[in-house]
C-alpha cells in the first residue's frame, strides 16, 4: 500500500502540515473560515512534534498489525480492502477510546465534534494526502512500501 | 450437513477475528459458524448503551449484515453446542446436531455468576448483563414495572457500565461493591477516588465494603436488597454484575484440558489435537507475569482469535503476552489504566500527577527500567504511546523524565523504538 514516510531530519517544525489537515478536514475547506469559525469542530489529524531541533510530522501509520483495529469493541475501525488505509466510520463510532488506549504512535485524538475518534484518513478520494502536498521540504511523502 | 474444513464456536469478537484470520491464510476452505444467540454478530460492550439508549439496534452490530456472505462462513445460529469429542472430530448441540470437522475454535465467551449463597436472586426484575437479550429483557422489564430505583451488585466494569445506562434511563442507582472501592481490579486508589465522586455528583450512591445477602420480593418480584451491613435498600430493579467465569462446561471431562479457562499455549492450541480455544474462555500467557491467565477483555479476544485462526490455516501465529487494559469513561470522565496499576515489590516506583479538582490524574508505574502499568484521567489522549511501551517492554531509563510531561509524545521515546512505531510495518 502507499504510505506516508516520515523524514524527521528534513522537518522544520514549520507546522503546515497541521494547517492544511485542518482546512481539508473542516466544512468549508477554507482556510480563514476553517480557522476563524470552525476551530472548536475539526482538528488536525496530522501533529508536529518537537523537541529542540528534533521535529516530524506524525499521523496514523495505517499499520499492517493495527491494534487500533483489534482494540475497537463496535467494529468502527477498519481497514479499507482497496487501498488498505486504517479508516473510521464514524457513524458506528461511540467514542470509547479503546483505540486510543492501543495506539502505539498515539496517533488517534478524542474529536471535538461528537465525540468520534479524529485520525488520519489519507486524504480519501486525493491522490495524494494535503499534508505531503504542502510540506515545503519533503519531510513526509507518499512511497509506495509494497516491496517490503 | 457434511464436516466443515473449520468449525467455529461463539459469534463474538475471538470468533469473527479468527474468520479473518483464517482468511488471510485460506480463501476458501469451508467454515462453519455456531452460536447460541441467534443475533448478526454485535458488540457486546455496546449492550449497555443499547439499554440506555445511546445506540440503535443497527448500531449493535460488529460487522454488516452480509459480512459473512462476503468472506464465505455459514452461519448456524441460535444453535448451543453442549460438547465435545476430539477424538471423533466432532461437536454436539442441545438439539441433537452432531458437526464434524478439521479444525475447531472454542470461542465461547463467559457466563455471568451468579451467587450460590444469594438468597432471592430467582425473583422477577433480578438480571445478569452480558448479552443483547439481557438488553432488551431489561428495557422491558423496566417500561412495565416502571422501575425507578435500581441496585447494581459489583462495582467493575460491567457493574459501573450498567450504572451509567441505567443513569441515563433516569434511574436512581445504588452501586454495592464488596471491595473498599469501586473498579479495584483495574484502577488504583487515586482514580477509583475520582470515579466515585463523579458518580455521587452524578446522584448514584456507591456503597462500598459489602455486599447483598438477600434479595427481597413481594408477589414474586424485587423489592429490596438486604446488605451485609444490616441495610435494606428498596429497589425494583437488580443488576447483577459480579463478573464472568470462561464458559468451559462444554469440554468439560473431555481432553481438553482446562484450569480456569481452557489452557491454551502461545498458538492458542488446546491439550487436545486441532481445537483451538481464544477469547474469554481462554486461559493463555500474560505479558508481564509470564504465567497462564485469563484476562477478559475485548482486545486480547480479537488479538487471539486472529491468531488462532491463522494457525488453524496453517500459519505459525504467536501471542505476544496478554496485558490488562481498559478504557472508560465514567460521567463523562475519560479514563485508561493499562498493566499494573498499584506498585509491588521492591523494584517498583510511582510517577505522578494529580490535580484533584480538574479530574485529571496520570500515573507510571515502574518496575526497574520498564514501565509495567499506567492509569489516565481526564487526559488520555497519548496513553497509547505508554501501552506501547509497556507492551514492548521498552527500557524507559534514558526517557523518564519526560514520562509525565506535557508535551510528552512520541518523540520523547527512545529513537530505535520509535522508528520501528512510525514505519508502521508491524509493531511486533
Ligand atoms: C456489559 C459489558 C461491557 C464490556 N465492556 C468492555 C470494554 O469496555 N472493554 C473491554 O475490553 N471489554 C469489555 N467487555 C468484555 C468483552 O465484551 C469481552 O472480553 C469479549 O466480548 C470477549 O469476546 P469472546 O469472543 O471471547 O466471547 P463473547 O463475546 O462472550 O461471545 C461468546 C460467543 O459464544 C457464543 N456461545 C457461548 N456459549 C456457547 C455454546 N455453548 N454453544 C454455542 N455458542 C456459544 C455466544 O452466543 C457468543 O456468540 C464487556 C463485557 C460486557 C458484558
Ligand atoms: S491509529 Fe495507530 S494503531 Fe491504528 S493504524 Fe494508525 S498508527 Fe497504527
Ligand atoms: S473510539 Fe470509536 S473507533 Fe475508537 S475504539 Fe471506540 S468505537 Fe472504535
Amino acid at each position: 500500500m502507499k504510505r506516508i514516510r516520515i523524514y524527521e531530519e528534513h522537518c522544520i517544525g514549520c507546522g503546515l502540515c497541521e494547517v492544511h489537515c485542518l482546512v481539508q478536514h473542516s466544512r468549508s475547506r477554507k482556510i480563514i473560515r476553517a480557522f476563524r469559525e470552525e476551530r472548536d469542530t475539526v482538528l488536525p489529524r496530522v501533529q508536529v512534534e518537537r523537541d529542540g531541533y528534533l521535529s516530524f510530522a506524525l499521523q496514523c501509520r495505517h499499520c499492517d498489525d493495527a491494534l487500533c483495529i483489534e482494540a475497537c469493541m463496535t467494529g468502527a475501525m477498519y481497514r479499507d480492502p482497496e487501498t488498505g488505509a486504517v479508516l473510521c466510520d464514524t457513524d458506528r463510532c461511540v467514542g470509547c477510546w479503546m483505540c486510543i488506549m492501543a495506539c502505539p504512535a498515539g496517533a488517534i485524538q478524542r474529536g471535538t465534534e461528537g465525540k468520534v475518534a479524529s485520525k488520519c484518513d489519507l486524504c480519501i478520494g486525493q491522490d495524494v494526502p494535503v499534508c505531503v502536498i504542502n510540506c515545503p521540504n519533503e519531510a513526509i511523502v507518499l512511497e509506495d512500501d509494497d516491496d517490503e | 450437513m457434511s464436516d466443515a474444513k473449520y468449525l467455529i464456536i461463539g459469534n463474538s469478537a475471538a470468533a469473527i477475528a479468527a474468520v479473518s484470520g483464517i482468511r488471510e491464510v485460506d480463501p476458501d476452505g469451508t467454515i462453519t459458524l455456531v452460536a447460541r444467540e441467534e443475533h448478526h454478530t454485535y458488540s457486546r460492550p455496546l449492550i449497555t448503551y443499547l439499554l440506555g439508549g445511546k445506540v440503535d439496534e443497527e448500531g449493535m452490530l460488529y460487522r454488516p449484515a452480509d459480512w459473512y456472505e462476503r468472506v464465505g462462513v455459514n452461519t448456524i445460529l441460535g444453535a448451543e453446542v453442549t460438547s465435545v469429542d476430539p477424538q471423533a472430530h466432532t461437536v454436539t448441540t442441545a438439539d441433537g446436531r452432531t458437526l464434524g470437522y478439521e479444525k475447531l475454535l472454542i470461542a465461547v465467551g463467559g457466563t455471568p455468576i451468579v451467587p450460590r449463597d444469594l438468597q432471592g436472586a430467582d425473583a422477577a426484575g433480578v438480571f445478569t448483563f452480558t448479552t443483547w437479550d439481557d438488553a432488551h429483557a431489561i428495557r422491558q422489564y423496566i417500561e412495565e414495572h416502571g422501575v425507578q430505583l435500581a441496585v447494581v451488585i459489583g462495582g467493575g466494569l460491567i457493574g459501573l457500565k450498567s450504572v451509567e445506562a441505567l443513569v441515563a434511563l433516569g434511574i436512581r442507582t445504588t452501586v454495592v461493591e464488596l471491595a473498599d472501592r469501586m473498579l479495584s481490579a483495574t484502577f488504583d486508589e487515586t482514580a477509583s477516588r475520582l470515579a466515585q465522586k463523579r458518580l455521587a455528583e452524578a446522584g448514584v450512591e456507591v456503597r462500598c465494603g459489602t455486599t447483598a445477602t438477600e434479595l427481597l420480593s413481594e408477589d414474586g418480584s424485587v423489592v429490596g436488597a438486604k446488605l451485609s451491613d444490616g441495610d435494606t435498600v428498596p429497589c425494583e430493579l437488580v443488576i447483577l454484575a459480579i463478573g464472568v467465569l470462561p464458559a468451559t462446561d462444554l469440554v468439560e471431562g473431555s481432553a481438553v484440558a482446562t484450569d480456569r479457562g481452557i489452557l491454551v499455549d502461545d498458538g492458542m492450541r488446546t491439550s487436545a489435537e486441532d481445537v483451538f480455544a481464544a477469547g474469554d474462555v481462554a486461559q493463555a500467557r500474560a505479558l508481564l507475569c509470564g504465567t497462564k491467565r485469563c484476562i477478559a477483555i475485548f482486545p486480547n479476544a480479537y488479538r487471539q482469535g486472529a491468531i488462532a485462526g491463522r494457525n488453524m490455516a496453517g500459519a505459525d501465529a504467536t501471542w505476544d503476552g496478554g496485558l490488562v487494559m481498559n478504557s472508560v469513561t465514567v460521567v463523562d470522565m475519560p479514563t485508561i489504566s493499562v498493566g499494573v496499576t498499584e506498585a509491588r515489590g521492591e523494584d517498583c516506583e510511582e510517577l505522578s500527577e494529580l490535580d484533584e479538582d480538574a479530574y485529571s490524574y496520570r500515573k507510571i508505574v515502574l518496575e526497574g527500567d520498564r514501565i509495567v502499568g499506567a492509569v489516565f484521567v481526564g487526559e488520555i489522549d497519548r496513553a497509547g504511546i505508554i501501552t506501547g511501551l509497556i507492551r514492548e517492554r521498552i527500557d524507559v531509563s534514558s526517557v523518564r523524565e519526560m514520562l509525565l510531561t506535557d508535551d510528552f509524545g512520541l518523540i520523547s521515546v527512545p529513537a530505535e523504538y520509535r522508528r520501528r512505531v512510525l514505519s508502521g510495518t508491524g509493531v511486533q
